[in-house]
């Protein structure tokens, strides 16, 4: 099923709620919705849902006119992430009641289907219980298999794992991946974390205040965000920003005005201008790797240990300008006291630089192989 | 800030044989910055909600400094909670929000202001103390909610309960490392419960790992990480978690299914001497792609790309690998060869460490 928005917004009171938006969605595949809280996904939702009507714009579903059309005429479904399961039925019963409501199945054919979607999400084991007996993770998965008994064409999720255990997401995240790439069904899935966008692949919209900021490839979005704002939306630990400027008639960016960086191989292009410089944590080491890495002198602010790894907060005091915050990621455990100097390393060809309107002007060469995406390795 | 002790303390609600918390004792240092972790149900509320005296234990003790608190009401303990949502007034200013747990305990005004500035420059709203609490985000109010739980240096201990759970994921860096700092200059006790592990980790000295009312393992991000004490620790700190696959222990060989690699002696005499059915575990981390020397043959099946990183999954016999690979990394072979780190290989019997 072919979802499209075309020039759509929503205005409520003064207020603009989305701003006008050009997309569609990638049929049959995962469609993930990334941005902050408040950032408009709900809303996005609910408006291609046809919960709520655009104040201007059109809703096709397969180049047809649905503007206006309301939820209960369109075939979708939508998992919210409070778990909404009637108490009072059974899970089977909960599981069946869109199908009873459509009408039109047998009892034989319901049971058929429930059967077969409450296995999927390895509920079958709990058909007769209640929701009130079952765990949070339980619910939810009430709550998924009854979205998708219908099998409808599109499939909506408002970070649907939001409200469960760490690991329990993990668990479930894994597993409505592997689900999703057996359908045939167009999933937009709405989430806050950058890792769940990556975890899940497909393609992602980058959303910020109401604003389409960037759909592409998960990857390509990751590795080439289109501003600054997706950068910092698609990052987690956060990307490190920092001001540089390329003088007239000078090869080198210099960060903070500063520690001169020569210009790599795909920023050659860039001309005289004032510059934002992202540098990921992963990026900044601990030693020299290559003979052309720059070196950065910082004091330590904290070093938070997470056992896997040490996120190492610094502070750039070189240059005239006000000290910069950084935080670097390191594998293993690295306990550097509060004030005590460290020298970092960053590698001019790792350097994703923006422009003064926050525009990227240039990020590391990349080869995103894109059928290696859900299931990589063909045996 | 006090000592607390737990000395037998365990919980069974009214009605239930079973525990919801397992009898045990431990002692938690003053100004240590303590997290409770463990999924949904673990006990970690119980165990809170009894240090905190929301929940009268039914056998044991709770001590602050020695001093007996088990049954005392919660206003008698002298403590600050911060919980999973704002609890503000709405109508008063930042200023007097913060103010309030002093101004309620008769402290004077002056030190009041000095206090109240101290925690605002700490947290960032110095530049909001005049404003009204009511027109704030909810992120705002959860911030002011923290700071007035850490507002008083007189408490026994702070308690925070899914402090951050509203927060969003680039503020949380930020916040993280603000109530670290704070606890570092104040030197607070703090008990954080968390199931979100890197918070629990990153902020904690020691963390508390829960499991079916159990303490599984107490200690240091570094030893839940390299020396998980029991096979749930394993699984649940890290992400993927570590990898755990049933072993056999035969003379000195290690079996893996059909495959077999040399142990060395002291620990081939340690495993043959256990009878009970073995788990190997070994971190995602600690896995590598081995051109050569002893590893294991697997069948590759997928790799995940997670941008920085790449998520390896194989087959060895009938369980699956995870290995953590380098972002430039790729396996492009339908067969790889996998090694596990051997210093950092764990073995485990009934789910607790044996090697």
């Amino acid at each position: 099923m072919q979802l499209q928005l075309e020039g759509v917004t929503k205005q409520v009171g003064a207020e603009t709620h989305i701003h006008k938006l050009d997309l569609v969605l990638q049929p049959g595949k995962i469609n993930v919705l990334l941005g902050q809280t408040r950032a408009g996904k709900t809303t996005l939702m609910r408006l291609m849902a046809g919960l709520d009507r655009p104040t201007a714009g059109r809703v096709l579903v397969d180049g047809q006119d649905v503007t206006g059309v309301s939820v209960r005429r369109r075939n979708l479904a939508m998992v919210y992430q409070q778990f909404v399961n009637y108490p009072s039925f059974s899970v089977f019963e909960n599981i069946a009641s869109p199908l009873r409501l459509s009408g039109g199945l047998s009892e034989q054919e319901v049971k058929a289907r429930v059967g077969a979607v409450a296995e999927r999400l390895h509920i079958t084991h709990l058909l007769d219980r209640l929701p009130g007996a079952l765990s949070g993770g339980q619910q939810q998965r009430t709550a998924m298999a009854r979205a998708m008994v219908k099998n409808a064409p599109l499939l909506l999720l408002d970070e649907p794992l939001v409200n469960l255990d760490y690991k329990l997401r993990e668990e479930l995240r894994a597993e409505l991946k592997e689900l999703f790439s057996t359908t045939a069904t167009t999933v937009v899935y709405a989430t806050t974390e950058p890792q769940e966008a990556l975890l899940l692949g497909g393609h992602t919209v980058v959303l910020d205040e109401g604003r389409l900021l960037q759909f592409a490839p998960t990857l390509e979005v990751f590795h080439h965000p289109a501003t600054r704002r997706v950068a910092q939306v698609f990052s987690d630990p956060p990307m490190n920003l920092l001001p540089a400027t390329v003088r007239a008639g000078e090869r080198a960016l210099y960060l903070n005005e500063a520690v001169a960086i020569p210009l790599a191989r795909h920023l050659a292009h860039l001309g005289a201008a004032s510059y934002t410089v992202g540098v990921r944590p992963s990026h900044v080491r601990l030693a020299r790797r290559k003979d052309s890495d720059i070196a950065i002198d910082c004091e330590v602010e904290l070093s938070e240990i997470s056992g896997s790894d040490t996120y190492l907060h610094v502070r750039f005091k070189t240059g005239k300008r006000k000290a910069l915050d950084w935080v670097a990621q390191f594998s293993g455990v690295l306990n550097l006291a509060p004030d005590s100097h460290v020298t970092l390393y960053i590698d001019p060809s790792e350097l994703f630089v923006f422009d003064e309107a926050g525009n990227l002007s240039g990020s590391p060469d990349r080869i995103v192989d894109l059928t290696a995406q859900p299931a990589a390795v063909t045996v | 800030m006090a000592r607390i002790e737990l000395a037998g303390l365990g919980h069974r609600y009214a009605g239930n044989k079973d525990y919801s918390l397992q009898p045990q004792s431990m002692v938690w240092e003053d100004s240590g910055a303590y997290a409770l972790l463990g999924p949904s149900g673990c006990g970690k509320t119980t165990l809170l909600n009894i240090i905190s005296g929301l929940l009268v234990p039914s056998e044991g003790r709770v001590l602050f400094d020695g001093k007996d608190v088990t049954t005392l009401p919660p206003e008698k303990r002298n403590i600050a909670q911060v919980f999973q949502f704002p609890v503000i007034y709405d109508t008063m200013t930042v200023f007097d929000n913060l103010a309030f747990p002093l101004r309620n305990r008769k402290m004077r005004e002056p030190e009041v202001r000095s206090r109240v500035q101290e925690i605002a420059e700490m947290l960032d709203l110095s530049g909001s103390l005049s404003r009204r609490a009511k027109g704030l985000s909810a992120e705002e109010k959860q911030i002011i909610s923290l700071g007035r739980g850490l507002v008083r240096k007189d408490v026994a201990a702070v308690l925070f309960d899914e402090p951050l759970t509203v927060i969003d994921p680039h503020v949380k860096w930020l916040l993280r490392r603000q109530i670290k700092r704070i606890h570092n200059q104040l030197k607070l006790s703090l008990i954080y419960v968390t199931h979100d592990q890197i918070e629990a980790l990153t902020f904690a000295d020691q963390v508390v790992v829960m499991y079916n009312g159990e303490v599984v393992q107490m200690g240091s991000p570094q030893d839940l990480f390299e020396t998980p004490a029991h096979t749930f620790v394993g699984h649940f700190i890290g992400s993927p978690g570590m990898n755990l696959l049933p072993c056999k222990a035969d003379g000195d060989r290690l079996w893996l299914g059909e495959q077999s690699l040399a142990l060395p002696p002291a620990l081939a005499k340690t495993l043959g001497g256990i009878a009970k059915p073995l788990t190997l575990g070994v971190r995602p981390e600690l896995v590598q792609v081995a051109a050569e020397g002893e590893a294991f043959d697997t069948e590759v099946l997928r790799m995940e790309d997670l941008g920085t990183v790449k998520i390896l999954t194989a087959r060895l016999g009938g369980e699956l690998i995870k290995a953590k690979l380098g972002e430039h990394d790729t396996v492009v072979t339908a067969r790889t060869r996998l090694r596990f780190v051997p210093e950092r290989t764990m073995f485990y019997a009934d789910g607790h460490r044996v090697a």
